[in-house]
């Protein structure tokens, strides 16, 4: 492994940055993740810090099925992120279209549409739940290293 | 200058929700803003007809994790008017509870949104921080965070005991204070008053024409509140005051909010030391007598109507819904035009969008294979044809 690759990892596994994207939600895991960066839970003190931008980001935390709509832009928006990237699929409806499984504006389930890499089940999911998937996601990164 | 169009959304650093703003701009000011809409839209009108009633309570429950407990409400009201059930009583005030439980943490939130888009991110992380104690009382009632579930055709699915009251009293108690605290905070602070003051004004001549319903029309000085025209639930036993304000600009919907909480902690004290005693629930046949129903409900954002068709099986025929935010949306038009650009997000959260409930209606043309999205004139000119074609003439009116 090259040093640039060893200090890209050692900085991704450090302080991970996550982009938040609502691909047709109904705001319950959206609430829950900004939730989990909220003095309560308060991730930042891990160094998980919230980006606005797909350049910036880590991690693309999705929540919701995908709608048609949205499809084509949570493919843009996971084109611009740079390499090393990792995609967590945010509740039921992430994981496999919950109970909107069946709508026809719904393409179910996040792994249709983009690689994921971990799954978050839970409707919603609760904020340990998404603290849980980070670390397990970070963890799975260290075992590759 | 020239003018630029620029996009707003759907990815956006200050929407936590897909929608879509064009805004014309010259220089930084906005000279026209379009809505676009349907990011979120998932279908759920028609997967609620191929579904029992019983689970479309719980896909109703997911039109939007905010106010959940309203939709469901809304529906539940509906069947139940169609079944021709008595609710009980208990039944009744829980729900009550729960709702206004619901606004609590609705309004916490929306203050924490607008305290970030305005860059006071101390306010956010205060508000959220508090918010946390309603977030426990409904996992104490309910055992859910968000989507509680409460309702069950015919009643409620769980009891309130005796320490649960204590326990949701002694967390009020707190919440009242802190809220003295974020309203001596919006009241008296330079700094938010001269962020929000005079920013995306709404006449009440234009909030009426425009529509607009729950804070934001209050924010205007209109006086509509479901809750006190048309009581449902136990909401005409309640000592309570509609709260408006007259400066018809987002400094008016903060205040709005900051003191319907208080109003919101009164009622819920009044619902717990006066719940009635007896059964929680009534049992309601599976196949639900032909009708219709409309009903209305004070959502924490506003007005959500909520329209149920039955043809006598165990599953609606057509189920309808209108959030608040749509009939909102209109307004945010009206209030970014002139506006500055740097005041967007903030005009945009004053009214707590919440495109999850908005975004289920888009039109489908067969015979052209696109889908089209009508502006307002268009539909007008369509409604007046249509009901010319019945023998109303409707094309005289304003």
């Amino acid at each position: 492994m090259k040093t640039i690759d060893k200090l890209i990892t050692w900085s991704l596994l450090k302080s991970p940055w996550i982009l938040h994207f609502n691909s047709g939600a109904c705001n319950g895991c959206d609430i829950e993740i900004v939730d989990a960066l909220t003095p309560r839970y308060d991730v930042e003190r891990f160094g998980i810090v919230q980006k606005a931008v797909p350049r910036h980001a880590d991690i693309l935390v999705v929540s919701g099925p995908v709608t048609l709509q949205q499809a084509k832009r949570l493919k843009t928006i996971y084109d611009q992120m740079p390499e090393p990237k990792f995609v967590m699929a945010v509740g039921a409806c992430g994981c496999s279209g919950g109970v909107f499984n069946g709508c026809y504006g719904v393409i179910p389930g996040v792994h249709q549409t983009l690689p994921v890499s971990v799954y978050v089940p839970g409707c919603p999911v609760r904020p340990e739940a998404i603290i849980d998937a980070v670390v397990k996601l970070i963890q799975s990164v260290e075992g590759k290293k | 200058m020239s003018k630029i169009t620029i996009p707003f959304g759907p990815q956006h650093v200050a929407l936590k929700e897909p929608e879509n703003f064009m805004l014309v701009l010259e220089g930084e000011q906005i000279q026209g803003a379009t809505v676009n809409l349907g990011y979120n839209h998932r279908g759920m009108e028609k997967a609620a007809e191929e579904r029992t009633y019983l689970q479309d309570l719980y896909l109703i429950e997911r039109v939007c994790g905010i106010c959940s407990h309203s939709h469901t409400t809304c529906y539940i009201t509906n069947v139940e008017e169609l079944a021709k059930a008595e609710t009980p009583k208990r039944a009744l005030a829980i729900r009550t509870l729960v709702a206004e439980l619901e606004r609590v943490h609705s309004h916490l939130l929306w203050l924490g949104v607008a305290g970030y888009e305005m860059g006071f991110e101390t306010l956010f992380m205060y508000t959220w921080r508090d918010r946390e104690q309603v977030l426990d009382c409904l996992e104490l009632l309910s055992g859910n965070r968000v989507h509680y579930s409460i309702n069950t055709i015919g009643g409620v699915r769980r009891d309130i005991s005796a320490e649960q009251k204590t326990e949701v009293m002694k967390r009020i108690d707190y919440l009242v204070e802190r809220t003295n605290y974020y309203i001596k905070l919006a009241t008296e602070e330079p700094t938010i008053y001269a962020r929000t003051s005079k920013v995306g004004m709404l006449p009440p001549e234009e909030a009426l024409r425009r529509n607009a319903v729950g804070p934001t029309a209050r924010a205007s000085g209109i006086a509509r509140d479901v809750r006190k025209d048309d009581p449902y639930l136990i909401y005409n036993e309640l000592d309570f005051k509609v709260i408006t304000h007259n400066t018809n600009d987002v400094f008016g919907r903060l205040v709005v909010r900051a003191l319907e909480l208080v109003e919101s902690y009164k009622i819920i004290k009044q619902v717990l030391n006066n719940l009635p005693e007896g059964p929680i629930a009534v049992k309601v046949p599976m196949r639900i007598a032909p009708g219709e129903a409309v009903n209305h409900y004070e959502a924490p954002r506003g007005e959500d109507i909520h329209y149920l068709k039955s043809n006598g099986t165990d599953k609606p025929e057509r189920l309808k819904v209108r959030a608040p935010t749509l009939a909102n949306l209109q307004s945010v038009q009206y209030m970014l035009e002139g506006g500055w650009m740097a005041d967007v997000p903030l005009v945009i959260a004053a009214i707590d969008p919440c495109m999850s409930c908005t975004d289920r209606a888009v039109v489908w043309d067969p015979k052209k294979g696109k889908k089209q999205t009508y502006g307002w004139e268009e539909l007008r000119k369509m409604a007046i044809e249509r009901y010319k074609r019945r023998g109303v003439d409707f094309s005289r009116l304003g």
